[in-house]
C-alpha cells in the first residue's frame, strides 16, 4: 500500500470517528459565527465595548429600537404617550412578554434598568438630569415625569449602541452599576447558554422558543425578532487568516468583520456573500489632548483640521474606495443631522493655513508625541498618514508604536507626554454612537469628567445641554449645526471620514439585516 | 534519592517567588490598564476610575502585592478581571486540551526523532544522514506558525482531509478529538523531531564509537540488538535532557499553536489574558508554566538514575 494509501485510510479513519462523535452535537440548524473579538465580559450596561452590545441584543431586548430608517419604533412598548406639557412619558409593556426564566416582564423591572443604565451610559446620565421621577403605575405601565421637557427620552431609550437600555429584571437591575452583573436572565430572542461559555473558545446561544416577536416585520433593530435557527455559536478565531480559512473551509457560517485586505479571497469564492450590512459604518478620529500643550491651545488644535484631508487616510486604511466616504459632517453623512456648517474650508490639507494658524498659536517646535497602534489593522496606517500631513503643516513628531492595549490603557494618562502621557492618538467609532451631540463621547467637553482628551468648553457644554432640551427636531438639528461650528473653532477632536466594514458569510445563509450592531434574528439557513 | 527530591522541591519555592515577584512588578510598572480597555471606547474618565477601583487597581502597588501574595499562599489565585471566574475555574478548564497538544507532541515527535537519529547515526555521512539533518536545520529555521500555515492550506484546504481549526474535548469522542489534534500536533511537533533527532544522532555517534560496541558486534549481536539495546540505552541521557530542555520549547509553541488552530487551552489563555491586560490570569499562568518547567527539570535528573545506574543522589 503506498504512502498516500495508508495516510487516506488513516485520516479517513479518524474522520468517521470524528463524525460520528459530532453527529449528536449537529442536531438542529446551528448558526457558527465569529465575531470582531471573544465575549469576556457580559454586563452591556458596565462596559461600552461593543462585543458586549452584541451579546446584549441576543439575550435582552429594548423597550424602544432604531429601524433601518433610523426612526425610533416601539419594541417591548406597546405605546408611548407624552403629556401635552410634554412632562410626562407613559409607556405600556406589550402583552406575553417573559423573562427567559418564565416570570413576566414588568413595569417595574423596566423602571430598575432604566436607573441602572441612567447611571452609567452617557445620554442616560443626561436623562436623568432631566428626570424627576420613573415609576410603574401598574404591572405594565411606566411614568416617567420630567423636571423640564427634553427630547432625550425616545433618543436614549431607543439608543442602538453602546450603552443600549437592556431590560432586565428588576433583581438584576439594581445590581450596583458600577458592578458586574451575574445573572443573564434577558427576555431577548435568544438564551445565553451560560455552562457552555468557554471564553476563548465559544460562545453558545439558544433560541428563546417564547419569545413572542412583535408582529411587524423586521426592520433594522425594530419590528419583529424572529428566530429561524436552533442554535448560535459565536467561535473565538482571533487570527484572519484561519478565519478565511474556516469560512472557505464550511467550518463557519458569518465573520462580522473579515480584514479588508482579505475582501478578494473571499470573493473569488462562489460560496461567499461579501456584503455590508450596517448601512452607516464607522468614523475615523483624531483626538488631541487638552492638557498638554500644543493642544491646550486652541489656534493649535484648528490647523489640524486645515492640515488634514480626509482621503488620505481613508485611502492609506482602507483603500477600496467601495468601502469609504469623506464626510464633512460630523454627525455622520444622511443621517438628521448631518451638516457641513463651519467645516466648509476644512480637511483640504491647507498647509499655508495651518502653518499661520500654529503661529498665532504660538506653537514652539516641541515633537508632539502621536500614539499609533501597531494591532488593529483598521487603525494602524492612520498615525503614519497624521505624521506625514502634521509634519507637512509644519509640527514636529514623535510617533510612537505600540499594541492596541498600550494604547487605551496609556491615552487615560494625564501625564506629561515625557512622563508616560500623549499629545494625540487615532481610533474609530461606530457611527451610531455619534449620530447626536449627546451620545458622541468626544463632544462630552466637561473637563475632568470628558472622555480621554479631557476637552474643556462652556460653549459646547450649554449647546449640549440645549439640545437636551430641545424637542422640536428642526430646533435639534440648529443646534447640532451649532455645536459643529464650535467643535470646528475650539477642536474637541478631528474626524476623518467614514468607513465600511462588509461581514462575510456563506450563501446558504440569508435573511441579514440592515442594522448598526448584527442582529441575527430573521437569518437562517437554506 | 529521596532526601534529594525534598531539596529540590524546597529549592522551588525560592524560585517560585522570584517569578512571583518578577512577574507582578512587570505587569504593574508597564503603561497597562485593563481598567480603561475593560471601560471600552466611548467611557467617560469617571466610568474608568470606577472600574480601576472596582478591580483595586487604585491601590498602591506594595498593598496590592500583599493582597495578591496573601492570597496565593492561601491557594487563591484570584478572579479574572475579564471573565467573570476565578483564575483556577479558568486554569482547570484549559489544561485538558493542552495536556492533550502536548502529549500528542511528545509521543510524537519521540517516536519520529529518536529512529530518525539512531538512523542518521547508523548511516553517518551517507545521504539518509544529511536529509535527517536537513529536515533537522529546517525544523529549527521555521517558525510553527508558517508550519502550520502550510499544513491547513496542504491538508484541509486543498485535500479537505482534517479541519482548519478548532477542538473537540477528549469526553465527547476519541475520535473527534484525535481528528482535530493531527494538525496542531504534527505542527509543533516538528521544531521538537528536529531537537530530538539532532541529539539522539550525536549521541549516538559517541557511543557508536565505544570499545563496548565492538564486542557487543565481535559476540555476533544483530544490528538492530546493538543500536536499540546498548548504543541508545548508553546514548540516552543527553537525550532525555534534550527532551526536558524542550519542554521549554514546547510551552513556547503551544502558546503559538493554541493560537492559530484556535485550541481554547493554557496557551491561547495566555495570549488572550496579555492581550487584555488581565493581571491574575497572567501572574498565574506564568506561575504553572514556571511551575512545571520546574519539575519536569526535576523528573528529568530523577529519570538519569535510571538510565544510568552510576548515577546517584
Amino acid at each position: 500500500m503506498s504512502f498516500m494509501k495508508t495516510t487516506k485510510l488513516a485520516v479517513a479513519a479518524v474522520a468517521a470517528l470524528a463524525a460520528t462523535a459530532s453527529m449528536a452535537l449537529a442536531q438542529g440548524k446551528t448558526l457558527r459565527v465569529v465575531m470582531h473579538s471573544d465575549l469576556k465580559i457580559v454586563d452591556p450596561i458596565w462596559t461600552t465595548a461593543y462585543i458586549v452590545r452584541n451579546h446584549g441584543y441576543m439575550i435582552y431586548d429594548t423597550l424602544f429600537s432604531q429601524d433601518e430608517s433610523g426612526a425610533i419604533k416601539p419594541q417591548m412598548a406597546e405605546k408611548h404617550e407624552v403629556s401635552a406639557d410634554q412632562l410626562t412619558h407613559t409607556i405600556t409593556l406589550r402583552d406575553g412578554l417573559a423573562w427567559h426564566d418564565g416570570a413576566p416582564v414588568t413595569a417595574e423591572d423596566c423602571t430598575a434598568s432604566i436607573k441602572r443604565w441612567g447611571a452609567r451610559d452617557s445620554v442616560g446620565q443626561k436623562l436623568m438630569s432631566f428626570v424627576d421621577t420613573i415609576a410603574a403605575a401598574d404591572a405594565k405601565t411606566i411614568v416617567i415625569k420630567l423636571k423640564s421637557p427634553t427630547g432625550l427620552v425616545l433618543l436614549g431609550l431607543g439608543k442602538p449602541s453602546s450603552n443600549v437600555p437592556f431590560m432586565m429584571p428588576k433583581r438584576v437591575a439594581d445590581t450596583d452599576p458600577t458592578k458586574q452583573i451575574e445573572d443573564f436572565t434577558g427576555s431577548g430572542p435568544f438564551i445565553f447558554k451560560k455552562d457552555e461559555w468557554k471564553p476563548g473558545d465559544k460562545t453558545v446561544y439558544l433560541k428563546n422558543e417564547k419569545y413572542k416577536p412583535r408582529a411587524e416585520p423586521a426592520s433594522g433593530l425594530a419590528g419583529g425578532k424572529v428566530v429561524k435557527v436552533d442554535r448560535v455559536e459565536w467561535r473565538a478565531i482571533s487570527d484572519q487568516q484561519q478565519i478565511a480559512n474556516a469560512l472557505l473551509a464550511g467550518e463557519i457560517d458569518f465573520v462580522e468583520q473579515p480584514k479588508h485586505d482579505l475582501v478578494p479571497l473571499y470573493k473569488k469564492d462562489p460560496n461567499i456573500v461579501v456584503k455590508d450590512y450596517s448601512p452607516l459604518g464607522n468614523q475615523y478620529v483624531f483626538r488631541m489632548n487638552w492638557t498638554q500643550p500644543p493642544f491646550n491651545n486652541p489656534k493649535v488644535r484648528q490647523a489640524i483640521f486645515y492640515a488634514f484631508n480626509q482621503k488620505d487616510f481613508l485611502d492609506g486604511v482602507i483603500g477600496n474606495p467601495e468601502y469609504y466616504k469623506e464626510c464633512k459632517a460630523m454627525f455622520i453623512c444622511g443621517t438628521a443631522l448631518a451638516t457641513e456648517k463651519g467645516m466648509e474650508d476644512k480637511f483640504t490639507s491647507n498647509f499655508a493655513k495651518a502653518k499661520e494658524l500654529l503661529k498665532e498659536g504660538g506653537y514652539d517646535g516641541s515633537p508632539i508625541v502621536l500614539m499609533q497602534s501597531t494591532d488593529l489593522d483598521v487603525l494602524t496606517n492612520l498615525a503614519p498618514v497624521a505624521k506625514s500631513l502634521l509634519e507637512k503643516a509644519g509640527f514636529k513628531v514623535d510617533m510612537q508604536s505600540m499594541d492596541w492595549q498600550t494604547l487605551v490603557g496609556r491615552r487615560v494618562k494625564k501625564d506629561a507626554p515625557s512622563a508616560g502621557g500623549w499629545n494625540a492618538a487615532l481610533t474609530s467609532w461606530v457611527a451610531a454612537d455619534v449620530t447626536n451631540p449627546i451620545s458622541a463621547a468626544f463632544l462630552n467637553a466637561s473637563c475632568e469628567k470628558a472622555a480621554w482628551g479631557w476637552p474643556c468648553d462652556e460653549g459646547i457644554e450649554k449647546l449640549r445641554d440645549e439640545f437636551a432640551r430641545a424637542t422640536d427636531p428642526a430646533k435639534q438639528k440648529a443646534i447640532a449645526e451649532a455645536i459643529q461650528v464650535r467643535v470646528s473653532e475650539v477642536g474637541t477632536h478631528v474626524y476623518l471620514g467614514q468607513w465600511y466594514q462588509p461581514q462575510a458569510h456563506h450563501k446558504r445563509v440569508v435573511g441579514f439585516l440592515s442594522t448598526p450592531a448584527p442582529a441575527f434574528w430573521n437569518v437562517e439557513l437554506k | 534519592m529521596f532526601a534529594f527530591i525534598l531539596k529540590r522541591l524546597l529549592a522551588t519555592i525560592p524560585v517560585m517567588l522570584i517569578v512571583a515577584v518578577f512577574v507582578f512588578l512587570m505587569l504593574r510598572l508597564t503603561p497597562n490598564d485593563p481598567a480603561a480597555i475593560i471601560a471600552g471606547d466611548t467611557a467617560s474618565a469617571e466610568q474608568v476610575a470606577q472600574i480601576r477601583a472596582s478591580l483595586g487597581l487604585d491601590k498602591p502597588i506594595l498593598q496590592q502585592f500583599v493582597i495578591w501574595f496573601t492570597r496565593l499562599l492561601q491557594g487563591d489565585l484570584g478572579e479574572s478581571f475579564f471573565f467573570k471566574k476565578t483564575v483556577a475555574s479558568l486554569i482547570a478548564d484549559r489544561i485538558e486540551p493542552t495536556l492533550s497538544l502536548s502529549i500528542l507532541t511528545i509521543l510524537l515527535a519521540i517516536s519520529v526523532a529518536v529512529p530518525l537519529g539512531v538512523l542518521a547515526a547508523y548511516k553517518h555521512g551517507t545521504w539518509v544522514d544529511r536529509i535527517v539533518m536537513g529536515f533537522s536545520v529546517m525544523g529549527f529555521s521555521v517558525p510553527a506558525f508558517v508550519i502550520g500555515y502550510v499544513l491547513i492550506y496542504i491538508f484541509s484546504i486543498q485535500l479537505n482531509w482534517l479541519p482548519v481549526q478548532g477542538y473537540q474535548r477528549i469526553g465527547e469522542g476519541v475520535g473527534g478529538w484525535l481528528y482535530r489534534l493531527v494538525l496542531p500536533s504534527l505542527t509543533l511537533a516538528v521544531i521538537y523531531v528536529a531537537l530530538i533527532a539532532r541529539m539522539t544522532r550525536t549521541s549516538m555517534l559517541e557511543v557508536l564509537g565505544e570499545d563496548y560496541i565492538r564486542t557487543a558486534r565481535a559476540k555476533g549481536q544483530s544490528e538492530r540488538v546493538v543500536l536499540f539495546r546498548h548504543a541508545l540505552r548508553n546514548a540516552a541521557v543527553p537525550i532525555v535532557t534534550v527532551i526536558g530542555i524542550g519542554v521549554a520549547l514546547l510551552i513556547g509553541g503551544v502558546v503559538v499553536t493554541e493560537s492559530v488552530f484556535t485550541i481554547p487551552g493554557l496557551g491561547r489563555l495566555t495570549v488572550d489574558a496579555v492581550l487584555a491586560r488581565d493581571f491574575p490570569t497572567i501572574q498565574a499562568v506564568i506561575l504553572l508554566f514556571s511551575f512545571v518547567y520546574v519539575m519536569v527539570n526535576l523528573l528529568v535528573d530523577v529519570a538519569y538514575t535510571f538510565l544510568d545506574p552510576r548515577i546517584r543522589y
